[in-house]
């Protein structure tokens, strides 16, 4: 839609409304996921939904629904039925991940090391 | 001091607009056609509100006026100074969203030109709602076009919208008797510059909604000076009636 930092993420311009999202007769508005971000480089957070027409109106509701209490300085909205997800019978794919702590970051010991340089430097 | 005059005629015409448009658009409030949409209009008439109040607190603290809550309850029906767009009753929703774009641009277009106002507190208020502004003209957009595109039915709809406001509409623009002199004061440029401004703002959407901008025949005048719609007096009952049953109390 329009120059952007980050190539994946399309913008919407305010005041160049693009053409509208068709419905046609007996189609159903689309479910949208709302990302919220606090602020700048901050992760977007999922939020909740909206129901609208296209996307240009999700983020103009979501902007009402999700944007206008906390602090908020850019919102995502995706359409739902774009995500992809594993098959919730799959779930046992991560079942033994508890047991396998050698993955686990929080097992390195390192609070020594950064005490032991921070000494140093003073 | 006659400055102060002809700031506060405009600042009384300009907060009377919002005063009632807002609590035009509030009537909305769990009616709306989705509620998404219900929220959003709430949220935006809230707004509306929000600026009335701004503007009768410049007139307070800045030019000797009444306190705001007095100043919006307790007037007298011909004291106020909105134009008749704001006061008709909010009929079905095309009426009320078409009504919806046509202001908020128009007032879009006023605090635009305030940026540059000489009367500071004009120019610090323009300041602050221009984000407010941007996001109620996006989505006054968003809508127009949509529901034009969304069938014969829905656009022969808001054709007839637009045609059935923009008379009442261009009475926003309803020329001042001092205008030039504001003018000359650098604090606004005058409603008839304002006017042009705002076409040149609404037609490129209108023009991609594919509605037609009927001509400005009868502007519909007298909201400045007083004259209203029989539909102002029982909304000014309404809003006011919690307020009058006791008007020293605190809120």
């Amino acid at each position: 839609m329009n120059d952007s930092l980050d190539p994946r993420v399309n913008r919407l311009t305010l005041n160049k409304t693009d053409d509208p999202f068709k419905v046609e007769e007996g189609e159903n508005w689309n479910v949208f996921e709302v990302f919220h971000q606090e602020k700048r480089g901050a992760h977007h957070e999922h939020v909740g939904c909206v129901h609208a027409p296209d996307a240009g109106l999700a983020l103009v509701f979501a902007k009402e629904q999700y944007g206008r209490r906390k602090k908020c300085v850019n919102l995502w909205v995706v359409r739902s039925a774009d995500i992809l997800a594993f098959n919730q019978e799959d779930e046992d794919m991560f079942a033994n991940n508890l047991e396998k702590t050698y993955r686990d970051a929080s097992g390195f010991k390192v609070m020594e090391k950064i005490n032991k340089f921070k000494a140093k430097a003073k | 001091m006659l400055v102060d005059q002809l700031l506060k005629e405009l600042i009384t015409k300009m907060g009377d607009d919002e005063l009632i448009i807002g609590h035009r658009n509030s009537e909305w409030t769990g009616l709306g056609p989705v509620m998404e949409e219900d929220i959003a209009f709430s949220s935006m008439a809230q707004d509306k509100i929000g600026h009335a109040w701004a503007l009768y607190r410049i007139l307070h603290e800045e030019l000797g006026g009444e306190n705001p809550d007095q100043f919006a309850f307790m007037r007298s029906e011909k004291d106020f100074k909105c134009c008749h767009l704001t006061e008709m009753p909010i009929g079905s929703y095309d009426f009320s969203l078409m009504r919806h774009f046509l202001f908020d641009h128009a007032e879009a277009v006023r605090y635009n030109s305030l940026l540059q106002s000489s009367f500071t507190p004009l120019q610090l208020l323009a300041r602050k709602v221009r984000g407010e502004l941007k996001y109620h003209t996006l989505h006054a957009d968003a809508w127009i076009i949509q529901l034009c595109k969304a069938g014969e039915e829905s656009y022969l709809k808001m054709q007839e919208a637009l045609n059935n406001c923009f008379q009442l509409a261009c009475g926003i623009f309803e020329p001042g008797p001092n205008d030039a002199m504001l003018a000359a004061e650098n604090i606004y440029p005058g409603e008839e510059v304002l006017y042009e401004q705002w076409i040149e703002h609404i037609s490129p959407v209108l023009t991609k909604a594919a509605l037609d901008l009927p001509e400005r025949k009868q502007p519909v005048f007298g909201g400045r000076s007083g004259k209203h719609t029989k539909h102002l007096q029982p909304l000014l009952n309404e809003m006011g009636e919690v307020f009058r049953l006791n008007p020293e109390a605190i809120w």
